[in-house]
């Protein structure tokens, strides 16, 4: 297992060490050591309820990691995590959910909780009116004749839906993009725009973190795995060490008998 | 991200009726009911008196119902209004009757309002409980806590003992009663605040989805509460205006304030629902609702009539908000 830094002498983008999430009665997380570098696409796997999602939020600051759990960015310990200030050092997400409000028009959507203001301190609603426009037309390359700036997210199909929440994550050039499922109802052509999209974070120098069910969409695409398993980090390797093939037939071991040798 | 651009996406935007179809339609059916005053009562519907009656009168409500659109919006309910009116109300009057001068005994009534809202929006919203239950509750205890501490006695409040006050909440300034205007004023203040504000746009975005909403960082306990805050702060100024234009403070202030209220949001094409709603139609609704009000008791109709009127008006405009969210999100008409 390559555990320890991967890249000695950088400081991760973020960093959870010894992180647990316990609901009620239920342990989500469990001592979770997790960690994305610069210009890195980390790939995370794990059946369902191996606590995936919950890493997700956790990292994004919308879950609190139980008491002795820490959260590092750029190597400073950060204490008062909250999805607005992980928002504003930069961290985006492409929610499974998707996190869209559906009967509010698109640009209410693209600007959701960091809406810009004019120096008078009112919404700048013009100019957030013409940045989802304009970020409809050069970036999702909209032909449906359905989508508009002003038109409510509910009337739109499942991958126009997608395309706006991979777009308001993009649109503020995050330092580190966080992909969960984001292939999920999608149709092929609109999967590839999406692995596209993946592949181009890389390219500008940013890092993801990309969670999928289908680790043929996984696999070329990241540069490091983490494999989960009933929360718990059952293993993590570099690309470079693992095939395909003895990746998946890790993964089935996993999930029948919880370890991966 | 695609290589080939479309030349020409350039799209029309949503048409005029979609986007405002279900306000014009509930208004709509609020003018034919008054248009059936004016059939059924010529003669009082065609004086200017009835008019100059219900501008003063409608803001007393109707000012509440543009704060209550904030909580609606946010998919939220506040019951407790019309005792909030009384408590904050009746705080006013111990702080004149105890020798403050009005403006700080007015200042003192409107932080009652806004510590009723606290209360409620911080058990709705940090609690999460149902906000129609729980504003019961908080109602009773209000309107109990100002029974109590005014033994059950009113206050009067001529215009002799507060000509300032009377001059700033019952005179008419260039032929309008000053309720309108402060109404008019207010429509301006809370449609600022509503669509172009952050709170405002959160206030849309938390009633729309409260999950996506965290997810994005926004804080939904704050946004609800200070819904909340708004309406209780407006419904002491509303109290007080009451009082005013009755020259005493009765400990029952708040009575009869609930239904048309409401009635107003909800014909204003507020959504039941959440997420969707406008104080522009609070304010038409609120007159349409005026008129209903003035109409039945001056054309001689029995009173009776006036509780029948707003039960109507209040089940249309939710049967129709809901038949017309439904076309748009293209489902069957029953939902399943």
């Amino acid at each position: 297992m390559a555990e320890a830094s991967p890249r000695p002498g950088e400081t991760p983008v973020i960093e959870l060490r010894n992180v647990s999430k316990t609901f009620g009665e239920v342990r989500s997380l469990s001592d979770i050591n997790f960690a994305v570098y610069p210009g890195e696409i980390v790939g995370l796997l794990g059946d369902n309820g191996a606590g995936k999602s919950t890493l997700v939020k956790t990292v994004m600051g919308f879950h609190k990691p139980d008491a002795g759990g820490d959260v590092f960015f750029k190597g400073e310990k950060i204490d008062d995590w909250s999805v607005a200030r992980a928002r504003g050092l930069g961290i985006e997400t492409v929610y499974q959910e998707r996190a869209l409000c559906e009967k509010q028009p698109i640009w209410r959507n693209m600007f959701m909780g960091r809406e810009p203001r004019t120096a008078w301190g009112l919404l700048d609603v013009k100019k957030m009116r013409e940045e989802s426009a304009r970020l409809m037309s050069e970036h999702m390359g909209f032909t449906s004749a359905a989508v508009h700036p002003d038109n409510v997210v509910t009337t739109m199909s499942g991958g126009e839906k997608q395309g706006v929440a991979i777009t308001r994550a993009l649109y503020f050039d995050a330092q580190l993009v966080i992909l969960d499922e984001p292939t999920m109802g999608l149709s092929l052509t609109e999967t590839k725009k999406t692995l596209d999209f993946v592949s181009n974070i890389k390219k500008a120098g940013k890092s993801a973190i990309f969670i999928d069910h289908n680790i043929f969409h996984v696999y070329p695409v990241v540069d490091r795995l983490y494999v989960l398993d009933r929360g718990k980090v059952a293993g993590v390797y570099d690309k470079s060490e693992i095939s395909m093939e003895e990746l998946i037939d890790r993964l089935y071991r996993v999930a029948r008998t919880g370890t991966l040798e | 991200m695609s290589d080939e651009k479309p030349k020409n996406n350039r799209v029309a935007p949503p048409s005029f009726l979609r986007r405002y179809g279900s306000q014009l339609g509930i208004i709509g059916v609020g003018l034919v009911m008054w248009l059936g005053f004016v059939i059924a009562a010529p003669t009082v519907f065609t004086n200017t008196f009835i008019y100059v009656a219900f501008a003063q009168t409608t803001p007393q409500f109707g000012i509440i119902a543009l704060a209550l659109t904030f909580v609606v919006i946010t998919g939220e309910i506040d019951l407790s209004f019309p005792s909030i009116m009384a408590l904050g109300t009746a705080i006013f009057c111990i702080g004149v009757t105890h020798g403050l001068v009005w403006p700080v005994a007015l200042l003192l009534g409107l932080a009652t309002g806004a510590a009723c809202g606290w209360v409620n929006g911080f058990l709705v919203s940090w609690l999460n409980i149902p906000s129609l239950v729980i504003t019961i509750g908080t109602s009773f205890l209000f309107r109990g806590l100002e029974l109590v501490i005014m033994n059950g006695t009113g206050v009067p409040l001529t215009a002799d003992m507060y000509p300032g006050l009377h001059a700033l909440l019952r005179e008419s300034y260039f032929g309008v009663p000053v309720q309108t205007l402060w109404m008019l004023a207010l429509l301006g203040l809370t449609w600022l605040l509503l669509n172009r504000t952050r709170f405002g746009a959160h206030v849309f975005l938390v009633g729309d989805n409260p999950t996506s909403a965290r997810l994005m960082g926004i804080d939904a306990v704050s946004v609800k509460t200070r819904a909340f805050m708004l309406t209780g702060v407006i419904a002491v100024f509303c109290g007080l205006m009451t009082s005013v234009y009755g020259y005493y403070f009765w400990p029952t202030t708040g009575d009869g304030f609930l239904l048309n209220t409401i009635a107003s949001v909800f014909l204003g094409g507020t959504s039941v629902f959440g997420g969707t709603g406008s104080v522009i139609g609070s304010f038409v609704a609120s007159y349409i609702i005026g008129a209903i009000n003035a109409g039945i008791v001056s054309a001689g109709i029995n009173a009776f009539y006036t509780q029948l009127c707003f039960g109507l008006v209040i089940v249309i405009s939710v049967v129709l908000q809901t038949i017309i969210d439904r076309k748009i999100r293209r489902q069957s008409i029953t939902g399943r």
